[in-house]
Parts: structure tokens; C-alpha cells; sequence
């Protein structure tokens, strides 16, 4: 079985407390991390390998700082990683990424089965792993939180809905998206830091992967981003002062009014 | 290429977004800080900017290639996933439908949907009712149940014959693993999770709105050349129109050609009832954020919401952490919430939280840090300890209702 695991390097600041009194950051020495998500999907074709043995390849498109990242990847227990890194990749929404994405994974060949996390946290969309699964011309199933079995050329999983979950069987090659309820992660391993430094990753630029220059990167990207704003909410309100007892007493008695007033009741 | 901008007026040469950016594209050259091409476009630094000097406006090519331009005029009309589970419209295709009206008056146009299953003849009258203009009904066995495959092969078809200018999905589990198959298959653009959708009538764009950069803010999205514009929409933000039960419409069933060698099948549904901790249907919801501090007080949330009849939320950050399942997860990534009441318990007020709840009808903070963003969202603040104002309001919510 050949897994290939999509990952994205994603700002560790968009997790990080803010400090209240300053205003800045509490940051940590790095200040980029694997997409947490990512690590579900990594974790879950770890795991696969352990048990049936095969191959498991890593792919990120990013800037080249991302190698460091895939060495963490591979220290984890990919045995192989990948990055697309190239000036004309940058500015790619989730259409252009995807399209990317499957560009390198068609280099890639062989493969499959493909692990996505659910989501990045950065841009939250989790969009990219059902779009690259239609680039790529195969099925997929999203929100995976436990995967029954792997055979030569079908999965059988549970996906996660909204009144509860779905037992689905998808034929292979497919892809899979994965919530955090899918496993535990685990911490590189002495040995696979060892292993992954010096693991050889390979850097493929769009000539690399033959790719429609017009299709990735900003000039693949349908959608803009025009503006961006703190929004105003222009709500009418009231913040009570004095102990808790005293505030308590002037909410409950707001409450009541409220609730005569919305009709919770 | 880059499409970030340094205002050099506004720009004094702080050097804290080069410490910020995770890319390191941002250089100082000892006469001004510019942006180089490893920017992702991350967004965090111009949200982190004091100084409002980095911009992300203007962003469009200026001269979009002729090749990829899109014949957009022969685009006309919003056009609406029609999603149904068992015989059931969801909800959010109710409210998709309220907020298509609105947005097709400002276009002079009209509104569609797209109805897949079987049997489907009552949730057509339905939608008439709920304001549908015209229905593009495909009944069929094979589409009782949801299928990505066989969904989107269908959906395609549909918008390639009658070419909508817009087509909107309600961002379920179903609508947003469908969207972005759609929206590949068709090479257009998609937002996800939009909580504010606009028209540029001139140009006949669609403002898409939704929270952005780790909820820091929000960020308003086109899609200039592609059609259609896609976006999924967060359930429980736009409100469904009073329905006219006598209003009727067209029923269209499109000529569609069923593909073969479809390679996922649903072999089961399992039902859980605390799947979602049954938040979508409470009238009052009592949340917790990161800011209650410990998890022993998450035990006073519960008591508070007992006493309320209420169900409970938390923020993502104390599902995170670890603390409370999945289920109970309010906000851009958990579930959407319309309670008639929302207590927000030491929660910050993060836009991707605010995504979920905003459009609760009170909502009643308690923090213990005044100038929390959650202030700004509610109608009532309780400042202080959660440990003291929660067991207060406690105590004083049971004498007043003599419990």
C-alpha cells in the first residue's frame, strides 16, 4: 500500500496567546508549525504501515522553509517527503493549490491511497483535499474518524456527520480528509530524528512538475482577497459593574426581562 | 507578484512585522521594509500592523489575460444546492433561499434550486413557498441518500446547461465535502463559510465575507473572471423569508446523463443523539472558553446551564484543549448556533467564534478582562472571576425563579 499524506506549514501564531497587556504574542523559538490536522493524517498512515507494512509519502507545497518541516514529517514516519516550492506557486487559493497539488502527487505516481487533515488552521476552508481529489480524478471522503479496514482496493471508514456517523466503503485510489477524533498522534522518535536528518527532500519547482504556469499561484486563483477589516457589530450594550453579587442580581433581573422579551420561554 | 503593499507613509520602520512573519519575507534594507516574493499572504502581518501600514487591497491583475476571461454576461441567476436529508429540506437551504431573494433583487434576477433524491414532489412546494423561483428536480433511486460522486456528476450537469452566475451551498458536512468537487470540476472559485454575502450590482460581483487569518478578522472575497461564483454559507446566520404556501413556480427536469463506476458507497448511517450535544435546537446555550480557567469549572458552566435548561458550547480552544468532545464546539470550525440566549463564559470572542453564535438574539459575556472582544458582540457584560460570577448568578437565578 502506497499512502501519500498532504501537509501544510501553517503559522504557529495563529494558535499562540495573545498577551493582554501588551498586546503581542507569546511566541515560541518557531514560529511556523505543521498543520495540526496534518498530524491526524500522518498518524493514521503511520499506523497502517506499522500493522500491513508499504510506503508512505509526504507532500507539502510552500516555500522552501517547509523542508524543516518535512524532516519532522519523515522523523515521524514518512519514509519519503516531498516539497513544491516555487515563486509561481505563491498566492494560490484552494482551487490553485489543489491543482498543484495533484500536479506533484501525478509526478509521485504511484500511490494508493491519500491522507489530508480536515482542515489547515490558517485558512480553515477545508476545501483542498475534496478539490484535489477531483483534480486527481478519484473519490473521496471527508471528516474520517476511524478508518475499519484498508484491503488491496477499498477502505471502509466512519465518517463523522452532523447526527452522527456514516460507514462508508470507498474504492481505491482515494483520498480521505481526517478529524482529530481519527487518533493520538505521536512525538518523532529518537531514531527517525536521525533518520530525517538525513533524509534526502527533494525541492520540485513548476518545471519539475510540468505544470500550466497559468493555472497555479496567484494567476490560477479565481478568487481575490479585496479587503480585510476588524468588523464593527454596533451592538447596543451594557457592561455591569460592582462585585458579583451585585452583578448577578442586575443580570438576573436583565434576564428576566430578556427572556419576556425573546420569548425563550 | 506579491500582492501585500507598505504604505512607506505610514510605515516607521518598527521591524515587529519581521519578527511576526512565519515566512521571513519581510527585509529591511536599511532605508525601508519590503515585502519579497516568499510571502504567503499569510495575512499575519498586516492584521498585527499598529501602524495600518501594510495593505492587502487593490489586489486584482492588472490586466487579467484574456485567455482565462470568462464570458460572465452569459451567466444569469442564483442558483441554490437544495439539500435534504430523508425527505427533510435542511434548514440552511431555507435560508440560503431568504438570502438568494435578497440577492437577486439587487441583480434583476431569479432564484433556483437544485433538488436531488426521490420523492422530492413536497419539498418542491416547499420551496416555491420559501421563495424558489424555479426548481431543477432530478429524481431518482440512486440519489435518495447523499453522494459526493453522484451529487456533483448531477450538480455539474446542471450548472453547465443553465449557467448560473451564482451558486450557493449551505456548509454542512455534505455541502462542503460537495462544494469544492463542484467547484474543481468547473475550475471556478469558492469560498468557504461565508457569514455575509453582498452584490457589487455594476459589476455583478458577489462580496463574500467570511472570518479569516486564525479569526483575527474577516476578510471580503471575489471571484472576478470565473463562473460561477461559488461560496458555502454557515448555517443559522441568513434568515429564511415568511413562506407563501400558494406561490408556485417552474419545474425543471434536466436532461442528465448518469455516469457510471461510481466508487463510494454508503453502507450505513449510525445515529448518535449527543452528536452534536443538541445545540442547534437550544433556546438558551451556556458556552466556555479557554478563560474558565481550569477544568473543575467547567462544572459550574454545567450548573449554570442546568439551572437554565440550557445546553452547553465551548470555544475551540477548550475542545483543543482537550477538555470537552468535539460535539459541544461552537464557532467557524464546530457547529453554528441561533439560540434566543448565548452565554459566552470566559470566552474571548475570537471572529471564528463569533462566526457561530453572532446571530444569537442576546448574548450575555462574563470575562474578567474588560476589554475582551466578546464585549463588543454583547448585549449584556458581567466583568470578573468565572469562579465568582457564575456561582453568584447561580444562586441568584434560583431565588429569583424559587427553585
Amino acid at each position: 500500500m502506497n499512502i501519500i499524506v498532504c501537509v501544510k506549514q501553517v503559522p504557529a501564531s495563529a494558535t499562540v496567546a495573545i498577551n493582554r497587556d501588551t498586546h503581542t504574542m507569546i511566541r515560541e523559538e518557531n514560529n511556523s508549525m505543521i498543520n495540526p490536522f496534518d498530524l491526524y493524517a500522518l498518524e493514521e498512515a503511520v499506523r497502517h504501515k506499522e500493522t500491513h507494512g508499504g510506503k508512505i509519502t509526504a507532500i507539502s507545497m510552500g516555500i522552501p522553509q517547509t523542508e524543516d518541516l518535512l524532516r519532522e514529517v519523515v522523523a515521524i514516519g514518512a519514509d519519503h517527503a516531498v516539497l513544491l516550492s516555487d515563486i509561481a506557486f505563491a498566492g494560490a487559493d484552494t482551487l490553485a493549490t489543489a491543482y498543484t497539488l495533484a500536479s506533484g502527487i501525478q509526478k509521485i505516481n504511484v500511490y494508493d491511497l491519500i491522507i489530508c487533515g480536515r482542515q489547515s488552521t490558517d485558512g480553515d476552508t477545508a476545501q483542498v483535499g475534496p478539490s484535489l481529489a477531483e483534480k486527481l480524478g478519484i473519490s473521496h471522503v471527508t471528516c474520517v474518524s476511524k478508518i475499519d479496514e484498508i484491503s488491496k482496493d477499498c477502505i471502509r471508514c466512519h465518517r463523522l456527520v452532523e447526527d452522527g456517523y456514516e460507514v462508508i466503503e470507498m474504492r481505491l485510489p482515494g483520498l480521505i480528509t481526517v478529524v482529530k477524533e481519527i487518533n493520538e498522534p505521536r512525538l518523532p522518535s529518537l531514531f527517525g530524528l536521525r533518520r530525517a536528518a538525513k533524509a534526502e527532500i527533494p525541492v520540485w519547482s513548476a518545471a519539475d512538475i510540468n505544470i500550466d504556469l497559468k493555472l497555479c499561484g496567484i494567476s490560477g486563483s479565481p478568487t481575490y482577497v479585496i479587503d480585510t477589516f476588524t468588523p464593527d457589530y454596533h451592538v447596543e450594550n451594557e457592561i455591569l459593574i460592582g462585585s458579583p453579587e451585585e452583578q448577578a442580581k442586575t443580570a438576573v433581573e436583565k434576564l428576566s426581562e430578556i427572556l419576556y422579551t425573546v420569548g425563550a420561554f | 507578484m506579491t500582492r501585500l503593499r507598505i504604505n512607506l507613509e505610514k510605515c516607521v520602520a518598527c521591524l515587529e512585522c519581521i519578527d511576526l512573519c512565519p515566512c521571513n519575507a519581510i527585509q529591511y534594507d536599511q532605508t525601508a521594509v519590503y515585502i519579497d516574493q516568499s510571502c504567503t499572504l499569510c495575512g499575519l502581518c498586516f492584521s498585527k500592523c499598529r501602524f495600518d501600514a501594510i495593505h492587502y487591497k487593490e489586489v486584482l491583475p492588472e490586466k487579467p489575460s484574456t485567455e482565462n476571461k470568462m464570458n460572465t454576461a452569459g451567466h444569469k441567476g442564483i442558483m441554490i444546492f437544495g439539500e435534504q436529508r430523508e425527505g427533510q429540506l435542511q434548514e440552511v437551504v431555507r435560508e440560503l433561499l431568504g438570502e438568494g431573494k435578497r440577492l437577486a433583487v439587487q441583480l434583476d434576477t431569479t432564484v433556483s434550486v437544485v433538488l436531488l433524491g426521490m420523492h422530492t414532489d413536497a419539498l418542491a412546494k416547499e420551496l416555491f413557498a420559501f421563495g424558489a423561483d424555479r426548481i431543477f428536480q432530478i429524481d431518482h433511486p440512486l440519489l435518495d441518500y447523499f453522494n459526493d460522486e453522484l451529487y456533483a456528476d448531477m450538480i455539474v450537469q446542471v450548472v453547465r446547461q443553465y449557467t448560473p452566475e451564482i451558486f450557493l451551498v449551505g456548509a454542512t458536512t455534505y455541502g462542503k465535502s460537495l462544494a469544492p468537487r463542484i467547484a474543481s470540476r468547473l475550475d471556478t472559485g469558492l469560498t468557504a463559510d461565508c457569514t455575509r454575502l453582498e452584490i457589487d450590482a455594476e459589476k455583478r460581483l458577489l462580496k463574500q465575507t467570511r472570518p479569516a487569518f486564525g479569526g483575527n478578522l474577516m476578510a471580503t472575497i471575489i471571484c472576478p473572471i470565473h463562473r460561477p461564483q461559488m461560496c458555502t454559507v454557515c448555517p443559522k446566520i441568513m434568515l429564511p423569508i415568511e413562506p407563501d404556501f400558494e406561490k408556485t413556480g417552474q419545474v425543471i427536469k434536466p436532461n442528465i446523463v448518469f455516469s457510471k463506476g461510481i466508487k463510494t458507497k454508503i453502507v450505513e448511517h449510525i445515529k448518535l443523539k449527543s452528536n452534536h450535544a443538541n445545540l442547534s435546537d437550544a433556546e438558551i446555550i451556556v458556552s466556555a472558553g479557554r478563560g474558565i480557567q481550569k477544568l473543575q469549572n467547567l462544572e459550574l458552566i454545567r450548573a449554570l446551564a442546568d439551572c437554565l435548561g440550557a445546553a452547553v458550547g465551548a470555544s475551540r480552544a477548550l475542545v483543543d484543549s482537550g477538555w470537552i468532545a468535539y460535539s459541544h464546539q461552537i464557532g467557524q470550525t464546530g457547529i453554528s448556533v441561533r439560540p434566543k440566549i448565548y452565554f459566552a463564559c470566559g470566552i474571548s470572542g475570537a471572529m471564528q467564534h463569533l462566526a457561530g453564535m453572532m446571530s444569537a438574539k442576546y448574548i450575555i459575556a462574563i470575562n474578567k478582562d474588560p476589554d475582551a472582544s466578546i464585549f463588543k458582540v454583547a448585549h449584556l457584560g458581567l466583568v470578573g472571576n468565572i469562579e465568582q460570577i457564575v456561582p453568584a448568578l447561580i444562586n441568584e437565578i434560583k431565588s429569583h425563579y424559587h427553585y
